[in-house]
C-alpha cells in the first residue's frame, strides 16, 4: 500500500471542504463542508495509524474520538442554526450581519432602514468626532446615535 | 500498484467526486445525499486500510446519524426543495482559488514527503477487540472526558432548542427578544 494515495485523497477532500465552507451561503451546507474536512482528517489519521502499525492504535482511537466530537458538533451546530432561523427567518450566513462592523443587521427583522455607509468611507477626523457618541451607540442606543453620526459631516 | 491501491484509489475518487458534487450542487437535499455517497466511499476506504471498526462506526454515525440530523435541519429551516441558485455566495471564485491552492500545497507536500513509500498492510490491526483493548487500557481517560463532552453538548443543544426557557426576567428583556 502506498501511503501517498490515502494522504492525497485526504488532501483533496480537505480542499473540497475548504471550497464548500468558503463558497456556500446556507449554514447547513457549511456544516456539511465542515464534516467533509473532518473526514479528510480522519482518513489521514487512519492511514498513518495503519502505516506505522501503531501498537496502541492511537490514530484509529483518535479517529473514533473525532467522529464523536463531530457528531456533538453537528448537534450543537444544528441547534444554533435552528435558533438563528427562529429569530431571523434566514440561515444565509451572508445576511447575518448584526455583529458586523457597520451594524446594519440586514438579517434582522428591523432591517427596514437604509444601510449605513461603511466606516472606512469617512476621513479620520470624522471618526474622532464619531468616537464620542459611539460608546453609547454600541451599548444599544442604536439608531439615534448612528443617525447623528451620519449627519455630522 | 497493487490491487489494494487500485481499489482504494477508486473509492477515493468516488469520495472526492461526490464531495465535490456535494459542495457544488444547486439542490440542498441532493447535497446531503451526495454526502452519504462520500461518507460511504470513505468507509470503504477504511475497510481497504484494514480499519474495520472505524469503517463501521463511520457508517453508523456519519451515514446513519449525522446525515439524518442534517436532513432534519434542512427540513426544519424550510429550505427550498427544488433547485436554488442562491446557495453560493459571491466569493465563489476566490473560494475556488483558495481550495485549489490548498489542494496543490497539501498534495505536493505529501508526494514530496512520502512519494515512493510502500509497505504491505496486513489485516487484523483494526478489529473491534484490538481497538476496544486500546480504548479501555491506554486511552480510557480521553474516553471518559469525551463522554463528559457529549453530555455537555447534549445539555447545550437541549437548552438552545427549548423555547420556553430563556434569560431570567430580572436581568433585562433577553427572553422576549429570544422569542421574537
Amino acid at each position: 500500500m502506498h501511503i501517498v494515495y490515502p494522504t492525497s485523497v485526504s488532501a483533496l477532500l480537505f480542499a473540497v471542504g475548504v471550497y464548500g465552507v468558503l463558497a456556500r451561503r446556507n449554514a447547513i451546507l457549511l456544516l456539511m463542508s465542515v464534516e467533509l474536512m473532518l473526514n479528510a482528517v480522519n482518513l489521514n489519521l487512519v492511514a498513518f495509524d495503519v502505516w506505522w502499525r501503531d501498537r496502541l492504535h492511537g490514530g484509529q482511537v483518535l479517529t473514533l474520538f473525532t467522529i464523536v466530537i463531530a457528531a456533538a458538533e453537528v448537534g450543537l451546530g444544528l441547534a444554533i442554526i435552528l435558533l438563528v432561523y427562529r429569530n431571523r427567518s434566514s440561515v444565509e450566513v451572508d445576511r447575518l450581519r448584526a455583529l458586523g462592523e457597520d451594524g446594519t443587521g440586514a438579517g434582522a427583522p428591523d432591517a427596514a432602514r437604509p444601510p449605513a455607509p461603511a466606516r472606512d468611507e469617512r476621513d479620520p477626523s470624522d471618526r474622532e468626532t464619531a468616537g464620542r457618541g459611539n460608546a453609547g451607540a454600541d451599548a444599544g442606543r442604536g439608531d439615534a446615535g448612528r443617525e447623528t453620526e451620519e449627519a455630522a459631516p | 500498484m497493487t490491487g489494494q491501491d487500485a481499489v482504494f484509489l477508486l473509492l477515493g475518487a468516488v469520495a472526492v467526486g461526490s464531495g465535490a458534487l456535494c459542495v457544488t450542487t444547486r439542490q440542498i437535499v441532493h447535497a446531503a445525499l451526495w454526502l452519504v455517497v462520500s461518507f460511504g466511499a470513505l468507509a470503504g476506504g477504511y475497510l481497504v486500510l484494514t480499519a474495520e471498526f472505524v469503517a463501521w462506526v463511520q457508517v453508523l454515525i456519519y451515514v446513519g446519524a449525522v446525515v439524518v440530523l442534517l436532513l432534519f435541519g434542512i427540513m426544519l429551516t424550510r429550505a427550498p426543495i427544488g433547485a436554488d441558485a442562491d446557495l453560493d455566495s459571491g466569493n465563489r471564485w476566490i473560494a475556488l482559488g483558495v481550495a485549489l491552492a490548498t489542494a496543490a500545497l497539501l498534495v505536493t507536500v505529501m508526494v514530496l514527503g512520502f512519494g515512493g513509500a510502500h509497505r504491505p498492510v496486513d489485516a487484523g490491526g483494526g478489529s473491534a477487540d484490538q481497538l476496544g483493548a486500546s480504548v479501555f487500557r491506554t486511552w480510557v481517560l480521553p474516553f471518559e472526558v469525551l463522554s463528559v463532552l457529549l453530555l455537555a453538548s447534549l445539555v447545550g443543544a437541549i437548552v438552545l432548542s427549548r423555547s420556553d426557557i430563556g434569560a431570567r426576567s430580572d436581568d433585562g428583556n433577553g427572553a422576549e427578544e429570544g422569542e421574537g
